[in-house]
């Protein structure tokens, strides 16, 4: 997959709020089966660039190619776990997950998928309830499992962990990882936590404004950072603490190197 | 699909702290969900106790209504008795003709209530869900829907004579308009974020539609029903007081050309009780869907 020169800007609306861009020529190669973590400050575009790279919205300018041909409209390789659950509040879980299965699946062997998937988020005791009935980290891995469902080509992830206690977390993103081993999708994922996306992803890319480019001018790549050594990695390990602080920094983020003086 | 089992133990040892507080909410968050039923089951009296209270108002308006026409206030040819009213129903039926009032009027207001409410959903569907439709002939629905709808009757009975299909026609043209509103309205303003989920996963437009859309509006199209059904009562009792031989409109205006009061709260009553019943089946009809679409 390839993002080139993607440019999103929204026009002015009939209620007065005035145009801006918020996508600046995004680049971007992405080559099968890689995981990219896709990580900035809020607001910055992320959510927006995943909606060009799966065609629910298109760009301004520049384009999008899966496998060497342009995008055109919503493409049935992708699928998308939104960063709202966006569960069907008529249907059970269950019947929200079949949601995802692809298009002219044998309905035994869609059946035995989606119980397997909700075995998988840990969801098969609340199979049959409704989405107000579940709490939102639960309908946060309903909606994991409804992108899975699809077994696509390209996983795009809006912080799918966002909801999530600690624990569930940690579980998820190794199921996220076996998943990957089993079916290595290209996954792009979008998080706040750099933690996660180091233990994740092969490459972090940070998005924002470019450093001393005019407010206004919409977000691009600020940096690309390849993660070393291969999965499962140790969360604690140096190179990576050194990896952290450095997109830390990126963020905007002090680092705290001095010791604040002890009030006596 | 390959599963790595040890990577919870790993993650529990080095994050004890937090494992043993998110357990303890998770513990808590099933809790709340399992405990949340009954709480409601409690609160919901059996069927025939609201039946009971809604009973209440009538029984005390008929015994009122008997003591008044008994009491010599109002004389009998202004308020019939109670008793008169169902003497004049027995007469009536006896001699086959109330049965066939009532049928034949049913029959209308079925046959036109049908007719209106498929064709509001189908036109309202596609202007609804069609930018195109909508611009198109949207303004020229609406303009259809200005006309006060007895306008047409004089037009109806030009072209299709005052037989079965002016009647069915004029309630069919009652009932369209209600449907036609609330859907195209509901359809509009589904949430925007479900019909992404349905353009995202789903396979064709029709298949978004049935997801999605269909399912988010049920609700509203079933009001919208309702509000079709008044309307085809309506419009029944208009086209039978204007022109007909039979029928419960019909029966309201020979009753008030013979002076035959008793008949003519016969005929009220009887719209009443057709009314009630009929929009009872949508309220089947409605707690059915309503149980498997919300
Ligand atoms: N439909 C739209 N019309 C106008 N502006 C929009 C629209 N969608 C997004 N934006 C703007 O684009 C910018 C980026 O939004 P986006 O949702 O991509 O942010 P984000 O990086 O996902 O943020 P967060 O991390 O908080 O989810 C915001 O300033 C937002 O106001
Ligand atoms: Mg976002």
């Amino acid at each position: 997959m390839s993002l080139r020169g993607v440019n999103r800007s929204f026009a002015v609306s009939e209620r007065g709020i005035p145009a801006r861009q918020v996508l600046t020529d995004v680049t971007l190669e992405i080559s099968p089966g890689e995981i990219v973590a896709l990580i900035g400050p809020s607001g910055c575009g992320k959510s927006t660039l995943l909606r060009q790279v799966i065609g629910l919205d298109s760009p301004s300018s520049g384009e999008v190619r899966i496998d060497g041909s342009a995008l055109v409209g919503i493409d049935q390789r992708c699928a998308i776990a939104f960063q709202e659950p966006r569960l069907l509040p008529w249907r059970s879980i269950v019947r929200n997950v079949e949601i995802g299965l692809p298009r002219g699946t044998d309905r035994a062997i869609g059946h035995s998928r989606v119980t397997e998937l909700l075995h998988l988020v840990q969801l098969e005791e609340s199979s049959q309830l409704r989405p107000r009935q579940v709490s939102g980290g639960m309908a946060q891995r309903a909606a994991l499992a409804r992108a899975l469902a699809r077994g696509p080509g390209v996983l795009v992830l809006d912080e799918p962990f966002g909801a999530l206690d600690a624990l569930t977390r940690l579980t998820m993103q190794d199921l996220l990882l076996d998943i990957h081993a089993a079916e290595p999708a290209t996954i792009i994922l979008v998080t706040h936590d750099v933690d996660e996306a180091l233990y994740l992803s092969d490459r972090v890319v940070l998005l924002g404004q470019a450093p001393g480019s005019a407010p206004g001018s919409g977000s691009g790549i600020v940096r690309i950072v390849d993660v070393p050594g291969a999965r499962p990695r140790d969360r604690a390990n140096a190179q990576l603490a050194r990896i952290r602080s450095e997109l830390l920094e990126g963020l905007g983020v002090e680092r705290h190197h001095q010791v604040i003086p002890q009030p006596s | 699909m390959a599963i790595r089992s040890n990577s919870e133990a790993d993650v529990a040892a080095n994050e004890a702290a937090t494992v043993l507080q998110s357990a303890l909410e998770f513990e808590h968050s099933v809790e709340g969900t399992a405990l949340a039923p009954p709480i409601r089951r409690t609160q919901k009296r059996p069927r025939w106790f609201a039946f009971l209270v809604g009973a209440v108002v009538p029984v005390a308006l008929i015994v009122f209504w008997q003591l008044l026409s008994t009491s010599g206030i109002i004389p009998a040819y202004r308020l019939p008795t109670p008793i008169s009213v169902w003497e004049a129903g027995v007469d009536l039926s006896a001699r086959g003709l109330l049965l066939q009032d009532v049928a034949i009027s049913t029959q209308r207001v079925l046959l036109g209530f049908f007719l209106g409410s498929i064709s509001g959903l189908a036109v309202g569907a596609v202007i609804g869900l069609s930018r195109w439709a909508s611009l198109l002939v949207a303004p020229t629905v609406g303009a259809f829907r200005a006309v006060p709808s007895l306008a047409w009757v004089p037009l109806l009975i030009l072209y299709l004579g005052i037989h079965e299909d002016s009647k069915v026609l004029l309630i069919t043209i009652g009932a369209f308009f209600p449907v036609y509103t609330t859907v195209s309205g509901a359809l509009r303003h589904v949430d925007h974020q479900l019909v992404e989920v349905g353009r995202a996963f789903g396979r064709s437009r029709m298949n978004l539609l049935l997801i999605v859309q269909l399912p988010a509006i049920v609700p509203t199209v079933v009001s919208g029903l309702r509000l079709a059904l008044a309307q085809s009562w309506l419009f029944l009792v208009a086209a039978e007081l204007i022109f007909s031989s039979i029928g419960l409109g019909f029966l309201l205006k020979e009753s008030q050309d013979n002076g035959r009061i008793d008949r003519l709260f016969l005929a009220i009553i009887l719209l009443a009780v057709l009314g009630k019943l009929t929009d009872a089946l949508i309220g089947v009809l409605e707690r059915f869907l309503l149980r498997r679409w919300s």
